[in-house]
């Protein structure tokens, strides 16, 4: 092995930073129009007027449709359909209307100025019905348990166990809304030339796409052409078929004009699903050396009454320390608001707060140092379930961790480290999370001059999936990086998995190992041009996978498997310093470093971004990022990059990340994914520090400076 | 209007912002637009040497101006260098923003008259937004180039 584990440049680099990768609003086909939404302004109700006139006559405007005029689609039936299409609501197909910003006219322009300029003058009566859209907890039910996630878990009796212990903390958390805000914003350019069609779309999941249009547009597959070769960020955003995708291939049916639609910041906050906010209870009883006895997790989130998927706020708790009781129960609402989805690590993301700052919470409690406190927990086995670990080694993390970050030199007092004006702080938690494992299709090609040609329809938003792949893919073969070319981001290619639950670079490792082996065999035992010229031909083509039946097949069965055997996760150690102003609460991250038992790490420089870019997302959950919506009318205020606060370059300090480098058995290549697992404990590292600099527990996100002054 | 040391004619409505005259009318994709409203800096251009968000701007009054795009960068001094210390210092993920940063990072180097410190870079890079996460590297990168 030569390839893995080089800190190669991205193969995108060139086209990334001259401008010159083509993203899927970047398309200019001759006779392009534009088209923009009209959203609905009421939580619930029935249209009962849509006036168009106005609309028709902007200068420019090629249609308006609406409820009355847009052709049927057909949303896929099966039960996993709404979780394909974001939700079930048959947008522009129906006089429903189910959450405010639900689209109720589209209109396609020669321009963008006058598609926007129209789609303001679309005047829309309804009759309301009533809505609910605040979320409260209290309202919230136990989550029905199913295949791929359980709403509930326990172990012995922890409320007896809480109830005796020698040493208890029992504490609520809440967080909030939280939307993705990739700066790509949702953008799809559909072109029909008869009944082919090709679609660019800003997607995660290139064969959802195509399934999906195939379904509402009554078209064959093969018919269909997705692409998606580069795409501005996901972060679980794009994983759903939302319904501007569908709506701008409607546009260019109903205009035979090549449409783009590109949302709005405005319309990508409105019609994409964000993540849930929750309110959280984590309960933790131990004896007097930190011995956990009780562990109580429970949880509130909210789906959208048309669609949306529970995040699993409690799965970590579970598995990270070895109570001797545990319970965990997750509650859901609906409310009459846009479909939740998934987001950077749903569940853990926020799941990880609550626990870990609960556990911190307790060390305080028993004057212990919280490292201390969670290696005297740490399981052999894992604890709810009783089965073994794929692999676990989150000591020699914390280890590693604490030596980079220099924290035998912490003062356990809060408010002891003073510097000047500034309170210091230094934070800790655990990282924890449950990558998946898919199925891929892949065609891998030996040619006479040498190179190789991997053909996969996976995804390329940010992770490097192209450049680690052809790392796997030289190792594979015995044959330089540099000869490996590797095309991807395309539905005519094999299909691929989707790029979601940090699957994407062990999925497509598999399907290449495998074709690597097809292709040893095809040449008599050894990949080399000597070999390709003893068979008498210019190149060798394998193909692995099965057709869509048979991956369903394994998948299901790789699935069953894994939850059967054991428990695989990535883990990792957060050590966070936060700087606070003693007199105005000016919270600043000024240090941090992450350690982390990942598996193999492919590549250094692209898996290093991807943990840094999880921090950074868990910095802006800790302290700025907040979805507001009107608790009256489900009307979301601050749909905007001006308003929704990201981190900023000057938010985010020097981030060191470091790895154990051992591989997973139980995974191809030993990878476990690296694109989740940096936001998980990040947002509890921050609070734990801001304890540590004041004295102050902030128990609700996002930890402003009104909550600490 | 001077584009990327081009003379080009662009004939729009008045209302037509300079990003979208860029983008839809000359075919320069490079700089994006994450908002239109000013807030992410991805249409981050250079106009006769000073940065810009595009989305703001209206391409009238650009009339007569030198304007330099990513796709023009590497003509400038130091441009290609940063784009080059892009890659190598992995200052970008997914690459929406990436063009914004570039243009951004030439603007503010030539707004100062001595190397900036790590810290001055990240104050002066705040207004472009990197969803990805990273900013490390855009900071490695302008680091490299500002020494």
């Amino acid at each position: 092995m030569t390839a893995i584990g080089k800190a190669f440049d991205r193969m995108d680099g060139v086209i990334k930073t001259t401008g010159a990768a083509k993203f899927s609003g970047d398309q200019l086909y001759p006779g392009l129009a534009h088209a923009a939404l009209t959203h609905a302004s009421i939580a619930r109700g029935r249209i009962v007027e849509i006036n168009t006139t106005d609309a028709t006559k902007v200068p420019g405007v090629l249609a308006v449709i609406t409820h009355h005029n847009a052709p049927k689609m057909k949303l896929p039936t099966s039960r996993l359909g709404p979780a394909v299409t974001g939700g079930s609501v048959r947008c522009l197909n129906t006089d429903e209307v189910h959450w405010d910003g639900q689209p109720v006219a589209l209109v396609v322009a020669d321009t963008q100025e006058a598609a926007r300029a129209a789609a303001a003058r679309v005047h829309v009566a309804y009759e309301q019905l009533p809505s609910t859209v605040e979320f409260v907890a209290a309202d919230a039910t136990p989550q029905k348990s199913s295949m791929v996630q359980s709403g509930s878990a326990r172990k012995g009796d922890a409320v007896a166990a809480l109830a005796s212990a020698p040493v208890s903390v029992d504490r609520e958390y809440s967080t909030p809304p939280q939307n993705h805000n990739a700066i790509e914003p949702h953008t799809t350019t559909a072109l029909w030339d008869g009944d082919r069609l090709t679609v660019h779309d800003s997607t995660q999941n290139i064969d959802g796409v195509r399934t999906t249009l195939s379904s509402a547009f009554g078209v064959a597959l093969d018919n269909i052409h997705v692409r998606a070769e580069h795409v501005g960020g996901g972060f679980g955003g794009k994983f759903q078929v939302w319904p501007g995708t569908l709506l701008a291939v409607l546009a260019a049916r109903v205009t035979g004009r090549p449409v783009r639609l590109m949302l709005s910041r405005e319309a990508v906050y409105r019609t994409v699903g964000g993540r849930t906010p929750s309110v959280q209870r984590v309960a933790i009883g131990a004896d007097h050396d930190g011995r956990m006895t009780s562990l109580i997790h429970t949880s509130a989130t909210r789906l959208g009454r048309t669609g949306g998927s529970p995040e699993a706020v409690t799965v970590q708790s579970g598995h990270l320390y070895d109570a001797q009781n545990i319970l965990l129960q997750q509650n859901v609402v609906e409310l009459d608001l846009v479909a939740n989805t998934a987001m950077r690590a749903p569940g853990e993301a926020i799941g990880t707060f609550a626990l870990e700052s609960t556990v911190d919470e307790l060390a305080h409690e028993l004057g212990m140092d919280p490292i201390e406190l969670r290696m005297r927990n740490e399981p052999t086995r894992d604890p709810i379930g009783d089965k073994p670990f794929t692999r676990r080694n989150l000591r020699a993390a914390y280890e590693l961790g604490a030596k980079e970050f220099g924290w035998e030199q912490r003062t356990p007092q809060p408010r002891s480290m003073r510097d000047g004006q500034w309170l210091v702080g230094w934070g800790v938690a655990t990282a924890f999370h449950p990558p998946v494992h898919l199925v891929a299709n892949a065609t891998l090609r030996f040619s006479a001059d040498g190179t190789a040609l991997l053909r996969c329809a996976f995804h390329e938003m940010g992770m490097g999936a192209a450049t680690a792949q052809a790392q796997i893919t030289a190792d594979a073969l015995g044959i330089p990086f540099e000869a490996v070319r590797v095309e991807y981001g395309d539905s005519r290619l094999p299909v691929g998995p989707m790029a979601g639950g940090s699957n994407q670079t062990a999925t497509v490792a598999g399907a290449v190992t495998a074709a690597a082996a097809k292709l040893r065999r095809a040449l008599g035992g050894e990949v080399s041009v000597a070999a390709l010229a003893r068979k008498g031909k210019s190149h060798v083509e394998v193909s692995v996978g099965f057709g869509r039946m048979g991956n369903q097949v394994r998948l299901v069965s790789k699935f069953l498997r894994d939850k059967r055997n054991w428990v695989r996760a990535t883990t990792g150690a957060q050590f966070c310093e936060v700087r606070v102003d003693a007199d105005t609460g000016e919270i600043r991250v000024s240090r941090w470093v992450g350690a982390f038992d990942c598996g193999t790490v492919i590549n250094p420089k692209t898996a290093a971004s991807q943990l840094r870019g999880g921090i950074v997302l868990g910095i802006g959950t800790a302290l700025s990022e907040e979805t507001l919506v009107d608790p009256r009318t489900g009307r979301i205020m601050n749909p905007g990059l001006a308003e929704y606060h990201l981190p900023v370059h000057a938010d985010v300090p020097r981030i060191d990340v470091h790895w154990l480098d051992e591989p997973d058995p139980t995974m191809p290549a030993g990878v476990l994914g690296v694109g989740e697992v940096g936001v998980t404990g990040a947002a509890a590292a921050v609070a734990n520090a801001i304890f540590h600099a004041t004295g102050k527990r902030v128990r609700d996100l996002p930890i402003t400076l009104d909550k600490v002054v | 209007m001077l584009v990327n040391g081009e003379p080009v004619v662009l004939d729009v409505p008045p209302q037509v912002s300079l990003l979208d005259g860029l983008r839809d009318r000359l075919g320069l994709t490079g700089p994006k637009k994450g908002c239109d409203q000013g807030a992410c800096g991805a249409c981050t251009v250079l106009a006769d040497g000073e940065r810009i968000v595009s989305c703001l701007a209206l391409a009238v009054q650009y009339d007569g101006r030198e304007i330099t795009t990513v796709e023009g960068v590497a003509n400038l001094p130091g441009g290609a260098e940063l784009q080059r210390e892009f890659i190598k210092r992995d200052g970008f993920q997914c690459g929406f923003c990436t063009s914004g940063q570039i243009c951004s990072a030439l603007g503010m180097l030539a707004e100062r008259e001595s190397a900036p410190t790590r810290e001055e870079i990240r104050e002066g890079m705040s207004g472009n937004l990197c969803r990805c996460g990273a900013y490390n590297g855009i900071v490695d990168a302008i680091e490299g180039v500002a020494r």
